[in-house]
């Protein structure tokens, strides 16, 4: 077996996971990360100066990426759809403004937005599996995942489970997130895996790649409950890891940062990192999203400032 | 859809440069009384920048007979809290004025805005304030404390404010004045910082500046009336130097040139060792006397680790050094692109093979775009001389007593690099390394606090921590 950017064939990696002793060698196996480097990397990416003609360009396709999320216990039907009619119309003086990717809320609050995005061609996005802890018995996650699909939404972002993942047991925590996306069904599935509890980048590489081996078609970086939650260092590692995930198996997996994202300069720091580690590919809403919420204001701001020459103001995009 | 960085320039309104420049001399700017004028020019775009001074025999022994004065009279009996005073000085003007000089630096050398803001400008204000921390602590520093007298300095154009500071600072901290030759192609900053010091006031005759070519420099390193002697350059230069310096009174310390290895074990992080792969060949067009010219890589990672390389070298943005985004900037000269394109040559007909990423070169202005030779041994020229520009040389080794031995088969001995994740072995080969600085899954980084010098042809003295205040002190 090489390591992973090496190539590895169907049959091999069918292989990887067939016993717990030869996941976790095959987990082992890949080639570790340096810290310092890898943060050395990012903060250089950091201090691109994106301008002008290019900074239109990137503030549009943020806004196109954005997955607008609220994951609050005060949720209500109301707050839900005021954030559709956001999602479809994100600066209601321009027509032009793009739409966002997806609206991203609770099970419970499906049905609501479901009703609210019908006909829009925004995507629906649900966390499930007990998000966000995903400390519940399996049958209840499962049941969870089936509800918000049931309900209409057609984008799963699950939790890794991180207490099998950082006691060692990897094909458990690989197992439930195959349960996960079959009981999704032709939902998309979007594994969380926490970053910010997983500690190393080293065990960022291995739970990325235990996600795309289950199946996972995003691989996302937090649930927005943890500190830190996403970060450029760990978003260029999980890019790293779909970029020769999908040079050893030809399929490509998409990569979410939420949490923390809050800054027009923020997002197009993230769009240079995709831009200069996985390139064009990966520059569409498909394969890439913010989970945010706060960060189309600052889009809209920014954006009319461009075109206007004149800063606005908060009184001048909604309240989320 | 792709990507496409919209030029963000750095303003060149920031820096005023005259359109003719003299000689700093006791503290202030004169005309030649033997020297002509030449021309520098910026290297992106061979526009003339101004008109310096290439120092005659009369203009050096003033230099010199100013430095002399100004050790005898001021310098030598200040105390060492005094010293540091004015160093912190300069380290704070440094800094205040750090994007003046950035610019400037860019400009004169062409390498990018990026590294002159990001690198050079920080270290140099950082050797400053360090030495200056050391000038009232010298009996601490295990050298003796007593100066040597004029130190006559001579730096390089690769990196011409960053060699200043390496050479003025600890001179200056351990009580000795200074007389600087910059290169001829780089005479910019080291006249800015000349005016940084009429800023601080620094007593005048402490630090003079001769602009010239190679021939100001004889003229000053052979000058009877300097009692030091600190050269970093061309190790055919540097064996001139210590020829004429032999015999004679003067202290003599050289930083030369290097073909350094960059040792990548099969166990190492290969994203960041593609990263420093990068970092240690193409950072400032290669112009690195450390530079990790010497690719060694394990056989069994070999492919994979070209194929992560070029994929990135895709990326590299060659282009406008003042443009925020190059990551490439110019070749700093003509003659020294000439070079680079020989020995490129002599790769290709040695039988190595060339790759470029397909990059556009500007059309006026020196470039070279990054270049790898794979398929290199020990025996071709490219393995085994001093390119100092952006072309690595590829090589393979099966295991680690094999790496120690290709690394070691060289000339010289000025750095290294070893990338593993294997702690132990980064200690074993790290001991058997003969060279001067040893990075361990990094490349090319610097402190003020760590020592740096050579073995073997890439000269003897160290610069830099402690050590670097030996080559100063009696």
């Amino acid at each position: 077996m090489t390591n992973a950017a090496g190539g590895l064939s169907v049959v091999e990696l069918a292989s990887v996971t067939g016993s717990a002793a030869g996941f976790r060698a095959f987990l082992h196996g890949l080639p570790g990360v340096d810290q310092v480097g890898a943060e050395q990397r990012a903060a250089m990416l950091a201090t691109r100066s994106i301008k002008t003609t290019a900074k239109a360009w990137g503030i549009d396709l943020a806004i196109r990426m954005v997955d607008l999320t609220t994951l609050e216990g005060a949720d209500t039907p109301g707050k839900v759809r005021a954030l559709c009619a956001k999602g479809r119309r994100p600066d209601p003086a321009d027509p032009d403004c793009p739409s966002v990717a997806a609206i991203c809320v609770y099970p419970a609050m499906v049905p609501t937005a479901a009703e609210s995005l019908k006909g829009s061609g925004i995507h629906l996005a649900s966390v499930a599996t007990a998000f966000p802890s995903g400390q519940a018995p399996l049958p209840v996650k499962l049941a969870d995942t089936r509800a918000a699909v049931a309900a209409g939404a057609d984008e799963i972002d699950m939790v890794l489970n991180r207490g099998d993942f950082l006691s060692g047991r990897y094909l458990a925590a690989f197992d439930e997130i195959v349960a996960v996306k079959e009981a999704g069904g032709d939902a998309h599935l979007k594994v969380i895996l926490e970053t910010g509890e997983l500690a190393t980048y080293d065990n960022v590489r291995r739970a990325a790649w235990l996600a795309m081996l289950a199946g996972a078609d995003f691989i996302k970086t937090s649930t927005g409950k943890v500190s830190p939650a996403a970060t450029l260092p760990v978003t260029l590692v999980m890019l790293e890891a779909v970029r020769d995930f999908r040079a050893s198996t030809g399929r490509t997996v998409g990569v979410k940062p939420a949490g923390g994202i809050r800054t027009t300069k923020d997002a197009l720091r993230y769009l240079v990192l995709v831009n200069e580690t996985v390139g064009d590919d990966w520059l569409r809403p498909d394969r890439f999203r913010f989970g945010a919420s706060t960060l189309l204001n600052d889009l809209l701001l920014q954006r009319s400032k461009l075109a206007t020459g004149r800063y606005s103001g908060p009184d001048y995009v909604t309240l989320d | 859809m792709p990507f496409e960085y919209a030029p963000a320039p750095e303003s060149p309104s920031i820096v005023d440069i005259q359109s003719s420049y003299g000689l700093f001399v006791n503290g202030e700017f004169t005309d030649p009384i033997d020297g002509e004028r030449f021309k520098t020019i910026n290297p992106a775009s061979e526009d003339v920048l101004a008109e310096v001074v290439a120092a005659g025999p009369a203009d050096v022994d003033a230099a010199v007979a100013a430095a002399r004065r100004a050790y005898e009279n001021v310098w030598r009996d200040l105390t060492g809290r005094d010293r540091a005073k004015y160093l912190y000085r300069l380290a704070r003007l440094i800094q205040e004025r750090a994007r003046e000089l950035a610019v400037l630096e860019s400009i004169d050398n062409g390498k990018p805005i990026r590294e002159s803001r990001d690198v050079d400008l920080p270290l140099v204000a950082a050797h400053f304030f360090y030495y200056a921390g050391w000038a009232d602590k010298l009996r601490y520093a295990g050298f003796g404390e007593t100066p040597l007298g004029v130190a006559a300095q001579v730096i390089p154009w690769n990196f011409p404010l960053l060699m200043l500071a390496w050479k003025i600072a600890p001179a200056l901290a351990a009580g000795n004045t200074v007389v600087l030759k910059p290169a001829e192609t780089t005479p910019l900053t080291a006249l800015l910082f000349a005016q940084l010091c009429q800023q601080a006031e620094l007593p005048p005759g402490v630090v003079n500046i001769v602009t010239g070519a190679g021939e100001t420099g004889r003229l000053l390193v052979e000058h009877p009336g300097v009692d030091k002697v600190a050269f970093t350059g061309s190790t055919e230069v540097g064996r001139a130097i210590a020829r004429s310096v032999a015999g004679t009174r003067k202290r003599l310390t050289l930083e030369l040139g290097g073909k350094a290895a960059n040792i990548v074990f099969d166990d190492a992080p290969i994203d960041q060792a593609v990263e420093g792969i990068v970092n240690g060949i193409f950072f400032n067009q290669g112009h690195v006397c450390c530079a990790g010219s010497r690719l060694l890589v394990q056989e069994s990672v070999a492919e994979e680790v070209l194929d992560s390389l070029k994929r990135r070298m895709a990326r590299l943005r060659v282009g406008d050094p003042l443009d925020k985004n190059t990551d490439i900037g110019a070749i700093n000269s003509a003659a020294q692109l000439s070079r680079i394109r020989s020995l490129s040559e002599i790769g290709s007909q040695e039988g190595a093979q060339r790759w470029s990423p397909p990059c556009e070169l500007p059309e006026r202005g020196f470039w070279f775009a990054p270049t790898i030779f794979t398929g290199v041994s020990q025996a071709h020229r490219i393995a085994r001389e001093e390119i100092f520009g952006p072309v690595l040389s590829v090589l393979t080794f099966r295991t680690p007593a094999e790496a120690v031995e290709k690394a070691n088969n060289t000339p010289y001995g000025l750095s290294a690099g070893v990338w593993t994740e294997k702690g132990s072995r980064i200690l074993a080969i790290a001991d058997r390394l003969r060279a001067g600085v040893v990075w361990a899954n990094t490349f090319n980084r610097f402190d003020p606090t760590s020592p740096f010098g050579g073995y073997k042809e890439s000269g003897y003295g160290r610069e830099g921590g402690r050590h670097g205040l030996e080559g100063y002190l009696a």
